[in-house]
């Protein structure tokens, strides 16, 4: 493999602390070193940035629910069926971009790795299929676990040791990555036509509240050691006065110590907090409660969130909270998909307009600013859109505009049709913090390696580590002005190195890469009662064979396999 | 109003898609630009100077521009489509996408269309000297937003699916339709002087479909409530009144429930 020399950027890296010195990255086989030999390509980086490749931490890049989100809005896609020059195949879709388009466009924005945050097990396949059709970018899948029968039946007798052997064969069995849990009982009520609103509502048949299933999953996870936290999407989503559930739902973690070999100290991650943080009692007197949730976060050590950007554009949604997309229906009436998936989940998709002459909209626009903003530690705080859910991942640079320039965000909160009941509802209007490039990188790098438990080899520039590097057309200390000009320099990296090897140029693809699929191996000891009760399930209830049930080795043909002894537990 | 006329020399083997064919591609260009204009045909792009003999420069604006063109236009997609001043005049017949997302100006076909024209149609005149397919009027596959605004007018029948999702605007349609006039409409006015097949208005929210001919079967949704004298595209008579769809949602102004309406001629 040939050497880099990136020369003269300004380097962005809190794994050491660095910001914005100007330093020179050697880059060798893939990985960054100490130095290279004078044959080495240099990159002049002058009056650039340079960071580590962006991570995301929760989108829906690919599965079927993201593929039938594809196939039922056409219109999401029409006119972009071109073929452009260069060697990227046809880039469709806005909302629901294709496979091929999601890696090219996280890869422009210096991306390097995504999370697919809700893989159904039954369905693993066809997530491996199409994480495996996405270029450039590294990607893992998180199986959706809290309204899995089998979870439902152990945690019921507060059965950690089963839950956690389970776990570790579902994590094999799908290749996954870490622990999912969607509206915890909600989706399961939902096959009853109900739902679960706070953590204390039983979930039916199975006498199980939530608040048990999301404490014992925590210690499930805990039990395992494995690399991620729990990563929870709270109950109650989208709704007026949801945030004295989501901050019921956070401390359940109070107490609880990280354990793991990863350096991860988290134990919760709470996703898209911006749908969770509302108050009021109606969509009339709807208001931000981003303050009060994000001051339980900031105390609260081993927490991390995500923001859930809303970004004002058209787009869909999508998730395992069946009941939240019936729910979206029948407020605005658009095409609703609902599928049930047999013992383990559900999801629904609805198209959404998040119009900007919509006070609430709006409001929920300012929220997702308010919690990144009123966020102490970026190193807990990750930036996201839950991609398509409150707008396209294609968005990241915009937001980063707002978060990064209170003039920016300021013009078009005072532009706002509704501005005076926008500014009365939130506090986004008094914040005058601006996030800073150095503040950035933690957010979308350093951050998220941390918690994914990555950041051995990935989320900085330490010598040793992956060669994942971002270089912008961005001279820190002639920080543009305008939206415009801070989204293009996010939009379109100068280089983007992946594995040490350059995949985007001058925001154009150069080379697809070699993205790999990360999943976990926990070893658990040999557990006679699980594997009876998996058997009885498979014959029982399963429309599949136990035996069709894996993710065969060529649906993922490129694994980098994390393992994990959880035989001393 | 300069005048540019394009005359077909080559007949294209699949379809030409000519997105650039419009008021407002062509305004400020002269023949020579025009020319060369891209136009894709299957995955291969190509100029419109290869399918079209131009005489004659443009207006400075899509207003001042009017584009007449002559010659087999059967293998010409988006004539038209996306334009928002101007007028085009067509004689000859076309393929599908004629007048989709048009928001203004003036479009006439001397001919038939193809499906899936005047689709999400917001403004101006689009006029069909002849027949028109399927989903005329109506929204793209898979969205729900149909035609909103403008007139549009076909002088011969329609096929099915007409004005689907239709929000706004005035439909007539002098000849006959198939089956699903008006499905999911939610605003405007459908005119058909003709008949329908089956299935009008189903699923309709709001909006007001006039009929002058027969329906061949009527929707079970739809109630007759009395008689009213109308004056429709020019005609005067009396009209059967029926609300519906009544297995559909339908909003409330001042706490009465907005309805649809169904007139037929007496």
């Amino acid at each position: 493999m040939s050497e880099f020399v990136i020369r003269n950027g300004h380097v962005f890296d809190p794994t050491q602390g660095i910001k914005g010195d100007k330093k020179d990255i050697a880059v060798k086989d893939g990985k960054i070193v100490e130095k290279v030999g004078s044959s080495a390509r240099v990159i002049d980086a002058k009056d650039k940035t340079v960071m580590a490749g962006a991570m995301e931490i929760h989108a829906h890049v690919a599965g079927p629910k993201v593929n039938a989100g594809r196939w039922y809005r056409p219109e999401d896609k029409h006119f972009d069926s071109h073929k452009t020059t260069g060697i990227t195949r046809i880039e469709g879709g806005k909302s629901i971009p294709t496979v091929f388009k999601t890696g090219y466009e996280y890869a422009r924005m210096g991306f390097t790795f995504a999370m697919e945050a809700a893989m159904p097990p039954l369905y693993a396949r066809h997530v491996h299929e199409e994480i495996h059709d996405t270029p450039i970018i590294d990607e893992a899948a998180l199986p959706v676990l809290g309204n899995n029968w089998f979870i439902l039946e152990y945690l019921k007798n507060h059965e950690v040791e089963n839950t956690a052997a389970y776990i570790s064969w579902v994590l094999r069995q799908t290749k996954g990555y870490g622990i999912k849990c969607v509206n915890p009982g909600g989706t399961e009520a939902w096959a009853w036509g109900l739902n679960c609103l706070t953590i204390h509502d039983p979930v039916p048949y199975f006498e199980i509240t939530p608040a048990e299933i999301i404490k014992g999953l925590i210690e499930a996870n805990e039990y395992l050691g494995l690399p991620h936290s729990m990563h929870l999407h709270q109950n109650d989503l989208g709704n007026p006065g949801n945030y004295k559930t989501t901050i019921d739902s956070l401390k359940l973690a109070e107490g609880i110590k990280a354990t793991n070999n990863f350096g991860r100290e988290q134990v919760l991650h709470s996703t898209h907090l911006q749908f969770h943080s509302y108050g009021g009692t109606n969509w009339g007197d709807f208001e931000s409660k981003a303050k009060e949730v994000m001051d339980y976060v900031n105390k609260q050590k081993n927490l991390t969130i995500d923001t859930g950007n809303v970004t004002l554009d058209e787009t869909t949604t999508m998730t395992a909270d069946g009941p939240f997309e019936h729910h979206l229906h029948g407020l605005n009436h658009l095409k609703w998909f609902n599928v049930d998936v047999e013992l383990e989940t559900a999801a629904g998709i609805v198209p959404f307009i998040y119009d900007p002459a919509n006070a609430v909209f709006c409001s929920q626009w300012a929220v997702g600013l308010e919690i990144p903003l009123y966020a102490k530690d970026p190193m807990r705080c990750f930036i996201t859109t839950d991609h398509p859910n409150a707008g396209p991942f294609t968005r990241y640079p915009r937001v980063y505009s707002w978060l990064m320039s209170k003039k920016v965000r300021d013009a078009l909160l005072n532009g706002f049709k509704k501005a005076d009941k926008v500014i009365g509802a939130t506090t986004l209007a008094e914040i005058d913090r601006e996030i800073t490039l150095y503040e950035l990188a933690a957010m979308t790098r350093a951050g998220p390696a941390k918690a994914l438990g990555l950041a051995k080899d990935y989320g900085g520039l330490r010598t040793g580590m992956n060669a994942d590097i971002a270089i912008y057309n961005i001279n820190p200390d002639k920080f543009p002005s305008t939206g415009p000009e801070i989204e293009k320099a996010f939009a379109q990296v100068a280089y983007l190195f992946k594995d040490g090897k350059i995949c985007v140029e001058d925001g154009k693809v150069v080379d697809m890469g070699h993205k790999k699929t990360f999943w976990v191996d926990a070893k658990v000891n040999e557990n006679k009662q699980v594997m009876h009760d998996i058997r009885e399930k498979f014959l029982r209830y399963y429309s599949v064979n136990e035996n069709n049930y894996p993710v065969p080795e060529s649906y993922a043909p490129h694994q980098h396999i994390i393992s994990v002894d959880a035989t001393k537990a | 109003m300069e005048t540019v006329t394009l005359t077909v020399k080559k007949v294209p083997e699949l379809f030409l898609e000519c997105e650039k064919v419009n008021p407002d591609a062509f305004a400020g260009k002269s023949a020579a630009e025009i020319e060369k204009l891209p136009a894709y045909q299957g995955k291969e792009n190509s100029t419109l100077g290869e399918y079209f003999a131009v005489a004659g420069n443009a207006g400075a604006t899509a207003a001042d521009t009017k584009i007449v063109i002559n010659g087999d236009c059967t293998k010409m997609k988006y004539i038209g489509a996306k334009m928002t001043a101007g007028e085009v005049v067509v004689n000859s017949s076309c393929d599908m996408y004629t007048g989709s997302w048009m928001s203004g100006g003036k479009l006439n076909v001397k001919g038939d269309v193809h499906s899936f024209c005047g689709l999400a149609m917001a403004g101006g005149e689009f006029t069909i000297e002849g027949n028109a397919g399927n989903y005329l009027g109506a929204a793209y596959r898979g969205d729900w937003r149909g035609m909103s605004g403008g007139t549009l007018r076909v002088k011969g029948n329609a096929g099915s699916d007409v004005a689907t999702f239709m929000i706004g605007g005035v439909l007539i349609v002098e000849g006959n339709v198939d089956i699903h006039l008006g499905t999911h409409m939610e605003g405007g006015k459908i005119i058909l002087k003709g008949n329908a097949n089956r299935r009008v208005g189903g699923q309709l929210v709001k909006g007001e479909i006039y009929v002058f001919g027969s329906i061949n079967v009527m929707m079970p949704g739809y109630k007759p409530v009395g008689e009213v004298d109308l004056d429709v595209d020019g005609t005067k008579a009396k009209f059967i009144d029926y609300i519906g769809d009544l297995g559909e949602r339908h909003p409330k102004r001042k706490g009465e429930t907005v309805y649809g309406h169904l007139y037929m001629k007496k």
